[in-house]
């Protein structure tokens, strides 16, 4: 929930601290379970896209979500009609949540023409028109400028929406990122920053390539706040976000929001992470899991049982199950698609 | 005695306006004075004295239009108190005048560009001449009218707005339309090109200028991996209805740096359209067909042709289809294919040949993407001789481009090996001699038409 605004007028970047166990849970029921079902989705695609991966049905660059699940999730809970959302290459988990089908997103990654770009774009280039979801970017740091556009955009018909620029920690240091900081708060441009601050920008650590390591901090010479959130627990992320996009959306320009989070997988399928011990990896996966964090709530809530949760499971496993179907049979694209949407026609 | 020169207020400046005087005969002025104010079609420039001594006499009076620069304007005599016996003031020099107001990355625009106008060239059947225009005027009128005609048409860039353009392209657009649609933006190509981008996928139109294209090299990312490759990579879902325009090619005396021609860097590209207009006529309707175009148009300009004056068709919906060349003046003997400011030296050429008995014919590329071989090759079966023209270097160029498919689909009606014309393989000098030695002239031209005639 949105704290009140006199907290948030210091314009001084604060730590957010994620909403302590045992306090006031500020999330229903209902938005637990959703979010847990989102949020396994996500695991689930992202495994077994990995094992695709490994039977070489995906090719190239596959960048899995898996540990990261909660900020995509959390973000898409305060999203409104016509907020757009814009990524980098890790943006398996993002389709899902924008609600795009798991079959044309499975499909995209294994090259066929049932894929969401028919096969043209694959895994780091995805997009949805439909769902306000503007890619799936390729290279560092792009995605940054270009969501700032869509918040131009926004903001030059007046429509009330935000823009959700999300990047990771290793994009934080290209300059396009802080061109378009400067503009976007020189224009009080409505959008929110997303940093996805997995700590590893491929096999640098933030320690080896940032001079300052608390992310939320690198608005503050813009006069853009920001604020360190706990990217593991859905719950803080989507408080987080609501005060972000109520800032946005009030007219008051960007704001920042660094998750701190971290990927169980290599940075891309090709990577053996050799830069990290097994022993950190572990320790994340036993104690701040994302999806454990919300599966414990529930139980202790009891808003839900071991049942309850086990048919979420076997509901998720079958739509991957299917997608990764889909995406085995559906056939290669048409030859003839090789020299299509190059151009738009005229008119359009 | 002294004569105070009419000054440049730019590389490129050839004449201006004497617009006031400051001071009359009589007067006694110091170094530092503000003594005269001039003008060109882009800027407004005081006259400062530069040494100290009495107005003799005012040669050109105020009002006076055209004047060249380094014409004497008034004779300054020695100081009052001065004796007679008073040794002669310095050799007259050329009062520097540089435009304080321009930010050090400007090349100052041209006010009047160097080369000899040309008759008004032929234009497609049904567009009747109606105004005399300058390309710069041009340019400026056909975005104002899409900008009435569409709400979405909004133009960002450095100086486009409260400075009116840098090269005074985008004069008056600001006070019509207001800072929501003409966006002064911070020094900042790669992040205001990504924003344009992005603003695009959300379906407005924005102009970008680049104050010139050299500086779009910060931003050719987001004009290639953003713009040109997302509808292919979407399957057809993201579109990006975009124009990056500003002067292209070499100037004036500003160096390798700030004088390079990038045709063939974006006609490179798939995704992109690219079109880099010659005369008023097509800078305007080939600026609105740009604006008009669902896909990205990379719109290149020559600040050497800004201030050149040719006739423009009134009607405002008329434009000019992209992807369509355009014989300038036919000629039977040898094909000049040329774009941008190339086609005036290529008709000049033409006129030098016609002179020895050699008719060329001039094909203006007018769009490099898509281009439009049919009348390259339809021209070339009839000359059976070609010289490509550009300005930008050879190597990879546009004439290879053009000449590779003349000899893949032309090959037998060729009666000599086709020949470029193009900028000397080097970085574009500073020094007067080698810059006019790098480029591409009328004469090289001339020479390259003969020797494909085996004159």
């Amino acid at each position: 929930m949105a704290r009140p605004a006199t907290e948030r007028k210091t314009r001084k970047p604060a730590a957010q601290k994620s909403a302590a166990k045992g306090a006031e849970l500020g999330a229903t029921r209902e938005e637990l379970l959703a979010w847990y079902r989102e949020m396994l989705l996500i695991r689930r695609f992202e495994e077994r896209a990995g094992q695709l991966y490994g039977m070489g049905l995906i090719g190239g660059f596959c960048h899995l979500y898996i540990g990261q699940e909660a900020i995509a999730v959390g973000i898409q809970a305060v999203r409104r009609p016509g907020d757009q959302v814009i990524t980098g290459y890790r943006d398996h988990g993002h389709m899902l949540v924008c609600g795009m089908d798991p079959r044309e997103v499975m499909a995209e990654l294994t090259g066929r023409a049932g894929g969401s770009s028919r096969g043209k774009g694959g895994s780091m280039h995805m997009f949805s028109t439909e769902a306000d979801f503007y890619g799936g970017h390729g290279i560092v740091g792009a995605q940054v400028s270009l969501g700032t556009g869509l918040a131009l955009a926004n903001s030059y018909r007046g429509n009330g929406n935000v823009a959700f620029a999300f990047f990771g920690d290793g994009a934080a240091n290209q300059g396009q990122v802080y061109e378009s900081f400067n503009m976007a708060e020189l224009w009080s441009l409505p959008v929110v920053y997303v940093i996805e601050n997995n700590q590893y920008a491929m096999g640098t650590s933030i320690e080896r390539s940032s001079s300052e390591t608390h992310l939320y901090r690198r608005g503050a010479s813009f006069r853009i706040p920001g604020e360190e959130v706990d990217g593991m627990d859905v719950v803080a992320v989507r408080d987080a976000a609501a005060r972000a996009a109520e800032h946005a959306r009030s007219g008051q320009g960007p704001y920042i929001l660094e998750m701190k989070t971290y990927r169980y997988r290599g940075h891309s399928m090709s990577d053996p992470a050799k830069y990290r011990t097994r022993e950190e990896v572990e320790e994340v996966r036993r104690n701040r899991d994302p999806i454990d964090h919300v599966q414990e709530l529930l139980t202790e809530k009891g808003w839900a049982d071991e049942a309850a949760l086990k048919a979420i499971d076997v509901e998720v496993r079958a739509i991957v199950a299917d997608a990764a179907e889909f995406a085995r049979i559906s056939p290669e694209p048409d030859p003839a698609e090789l020299f299509t949407d190059i151009y738009v026609e005229a008119g359009r | 005695m002294t004569d105070i020169l009419m000054p440049a207020l730019s590389p490129t400046m050839e004449e201006g306006t004497l617009a006031k005087w400051f001071v009359k005969a009589g007067d006694a002025v110091r170094s530092g004075d503000v003594i005269a104010e001039i003008e060109t079609d882009k800027a407004t420039m005081e006259v400062e004295a530069v040494d100290e001594g009495v107005i003799e006499a005012i040669l050109v009076p105020e009002g006076t239009e055209e004047v060249k620069v380094n014409t004497p304007i008034a004779r300054l005599g020695a100081s009052a108190g001065a004796g007679a016996e008073a040794p002669p003031p310095a050799p007259p020099i050329t009062p520097p005048a540089p435009p304080p107001a321009a930010p050090s990355v400007t090349p100052p625009a041209a006010a009047t560009a160097p080369e000899p106008s040309h008759d008004a060239p032929p234009h497609p059947a049904g567009t009747v001449s109606g105004r005399r225009s300058t390309v710069r005027d041009a340019l400026r009128d056909a975005m104002a009218e899409e900008m009435r005609r569409d709400e979405t048409v909004f133009l960002m860039g450095e100086e486009v707005g409260q400075y009116q353009g840098a090269y005074k392209v985008s004069r008056g657009l600001l006070e019509e339309f207001g800072p929501r649609r003409v966006i002064d933006t911070p020094i900042t190509e790669h992040g205001f090109a990504g924003l344009g981008v992005g603003a695009a996928m959300a379906g407005l139109r924005p102009i970008v200028e680049f104050m010139t294209f050299n500086f779009a090299m910060q931003a050719i990312d987001h004009i290639i991996n953003s713009a040109a490759k997302t509808l292919y990579m979407s399957g057809g879902q993201i579109t990006c209805p975009i124009v990056f325009r500003g002067p292209n090619g070499a100037a004036a005396r500003v160096a390798a740096q700030h004088s390079q021609d990038y045709s063939s860097w974006y006609a490179h590209v798939p995704g992109l359209k690219v079109v880099a207009p010659y005369d008023a006529a097509d800078a305007k309707g080939l600026l609105k067909a740009a604006i008009r175009d669902p896909n990205p148009v990379v719109f290149l300009e020559h600040e050497m042709l800004y201030g050149q004056e040719f006739d423009v068709p009134d009607d405002p919906d008329w434009t000019v289809p992209i992807g369509q060349a355009l014989v300038r003046r036919p000629g039977r003997d040898v094909t000049l294919t040329a774009h941008s400011r190339m086609v005036g030296l290529a008709l000049e050429a033409a006129e030098v040949l016609s002179k020895q008995g050699i008719e060329a014919e001039v094909v203006d590329l007018r769009t490099l993407r898509p281009l439009d071989h049919a009348t390259v090759l339809e021209s070339v079966k009839r000359t059976n001789r070609i010289v490509s023209v550009e300005e930008g270097w050879a190597p990879m160029g546009v004439g290879a481009e053009i000449i590779a498919r003349v000899v893949a689909e032309a090959f037998d009606w060729l009666d000599a090996p086709p020949l470029r014309v193009a900028q000397a393989d080097t970085p574009l000098p500073y020094a007067a001699n080698l810059e006019a030695l790098a480029l591409p002239s009328v004469e090289r031209i001339v020479e390259a038409a003969l020797k494909v005639c085996y004159r």
